[in-house]
């Protein structure tokens, strides 16, 4: 009996093609994907990432917790129609603090990987409050509660531990301050607010966002998060065409 | 299973399983099955060749043909930009004013500052350039901050009260009420004398006492009546044209606590090409000065 005849032992024994399937699969994993994870240029080298300010990550906790990827990817593709729209292509580098990432697989509204900066403030609380105010044919739901919610402020240092845990470098000082930090973006002029840049860079935006500057609403930190997006990679001194960065 | 069966009926070999006299036929794979297969299994190979595919230690194999998604996209928007180049030239050599006097540029900029402005300006501004609460109309002739060509590419290029560029066009009205410059009895009358201005039903008493009250604090932006400074982006209040509202109680509430219209910055964003094509669409669209 030739080796090839000899499948037959496999399938018929259901223990012993399980086995062998998962030991198929292992194979495809290790030599796929595992070295991503070693691999010193899947990540592009830029200037300007940063880890998220306490404020940024409490949004992107309320960005997860509504649920904004199921209709808003981002991720723009290396494809002409995309670049035309949206700007630049999403990079790797810039979305490896993010635990787990928002790329999102469907694009009910648009792409929001380069938000940042497109609209106002005011334009993002009103357009939250109610899409159709603002753009009649929308069919996001509203989200008007959060601007009535006040923003959890005393948990947001364990936020920041757990993201320290898988690999992102946020600093003892940056942990210990991370509720002063929160309450620092929305209250520009400060000392407080000065620490925060000194913290985290000059990129760091720091002003009231939702437009009611005597309280910290979870709308302040979704929009602070909204406004960010996008803009911490400096592509002025990113090349896009040197070989390293091409895959 | 040493000595093979034979089913007598289809001449096939039979599995040796046998249930009630019925036996199971080991009938093989289709041949056109079996040679796509092997077909895939070539194709795989080749492929591992021509493109990447495997992760090494410190890189991955780039492939015969050094494919890059990346690099496909560069040529691809290279040959796009080459295409468009003879129109993008012109239009970055002429100034707003030459793109407008030829008909053959002023074709090609509406129509690159059409896509840009749908891609870019609707969300704020509508898809009909019709505005919103908050948000100007573009089609009027009604301009905050100036609807010349030149005022147009300025506002795009450098936003409006937007902090994070330096050259942004700044400027603040006073919160009268919030900051207590005037109490509740002076704002209403100004209110009424604002509504009066416009032509618009008022309290004619209250509008008489607001008018001196407008005139040491409302004047020196919005004008004597009301006519407005696009220097300082202070709208024009005699018109029939209301960004906030024109009622006595949305009046008095634009004067107690204001409102300030904001406009990101698209100098980062768009390259000046497109914002002079831009500036040249929006002046088109019938206001422009």
């Amino acid at each position: 009996m030739s080796l090839l005849e000899k499948h037959g032992i496999l399938e018929r024994s259901p223990t012993l093609l399980f086995i062998f399937s998962l030991v198929a699969v292992s194979i495809g994993g290790i030599v796929e994907i595992a070295p991503l994870f070693y691999l010193q240029n899947t990540i592009e080298k830029v200037d300007g990432m940063r880890p998220y300010t306490p404020l940024e990550l409490a949004g992107r906790n309320i960005y997860v917790r509504e649920g904004c990827y199921l209709c808003h990817s981002q991720m723009i593709r290396p494809f002409r129609d995309e670049v035309e729209r949206y700007g630049p292509y999403s990079l790797a580098a810039e979305s490896m603090y993010d635990h787990p990432f928002q790329w999102g697989s469907k694009r009910t509204g648009p792409d929001l990987a380069r938000v940042g900066d497109r609209y106002s403030d005011t334009w993002h609380v009103e357009h939250l409050i109610n899409p159709r105010a603002l753009v009649p044919e929308s069919v996001m739901p509203p989200y008007s509660f959060l601007v009535r919610t006040a923003q959890r402020t005393d948990d947001i240092g364990e936020h920041l531990v757990a993201n320290q845990m898988v690999g992102v470098p946020y600093s003892e000082d940056m942990i210990a301050n991370a509720e002063a930090d929160m309450l620092a973006q929305v209250n520009p002029d400060s000392d407080a607010a000065d620490a925060l840049v000194e913290r985290y860079g000059e990129n760091v935006r720091v002003r009231d966002f939702d437009g009611d500057p005597d309280k910290l609403t979870e709308m302040d930190a979704l929009v602070a998060y909204l406004q960010m997006l996008g803009t911490l990679v400096d592509f002025e001194l990113y090349d896009a065409d040197a070989p390293e960065n091409l895959r | 299973m040493a000595d093979k069966e034979i089913d007598e009926f289809s001449g096939t070999e039979t599995t040796g399983h046998e249930w009630d006299g019925i036996k199971e036929l080991n009938t093989p794979m289709p041949r056109w099955w079996i040679n796509t297969f092997y077909i895939t299994v070539i194709w795989a190979i080749g492929y591992m060749i021509l493109y990447p595919a495997w992760p090494l230690i410190s890189d991955y194999t780039h492939g015969y043909l050094g494919y890059s998604s990346r690099a496909e996209l560069s040529a691809e928007m290279v040959v796009a930009r080459s295409e468009q180049q003879v129109f993008l030239d012109q239009i970055n050599a002429a100034s707003l004013e030459e793109i407008t006097a030829s008909p053959e540029l002023q074709q090609f900029a509406t129509a690159g500052g059409r896509s840009a402005f749908l891609v870019n300006c609707t969300p704020c501004h509508g898809l009909g350039a019709q505005g919103a609460p908050g948000y100007p109309n573009l089609n009027d002739d009604d301009w905050i901050w100036g609807g010349t060509l030149e005022d147009i590419y300025l506002t795009i290029k450098h936003g409006i009260r937007f902090t994070e560029d330096w050259d942004t066009r700044d400027s603040g009205m006073p919160a009268f009420g919030r900051d207590e410059i005037l109490d509740r009895a002076e704002i209403t009358d100004i209110a009424a004398h604002v509504r009066s201005i416009a032509g618009l039903e008022h309290d004619a008493s209250a509008a008489a006492r607001g008018a001196l009250g407008f005139a040491d604090n409302c004047a020196a932006c919005h004008g004597d009546n009301g006519e407005g400074l696009q220097e300082l982006g202070a709208p024009a209040l005699g018109d029939a044209i209301w960004f906030y509202g024109k009622s006595a109680e949305e009046i008095a509430a634009q004067i107690t606590n204001p409102k300030h219209g904001v406009m990101p910055a698209w100098a980062e964003r768009l390259d000046d090409t497109i914002i002079k094509q831009l500036a040249v669409y929006v002046h088109s669209l019938g206001g422009g000065e």
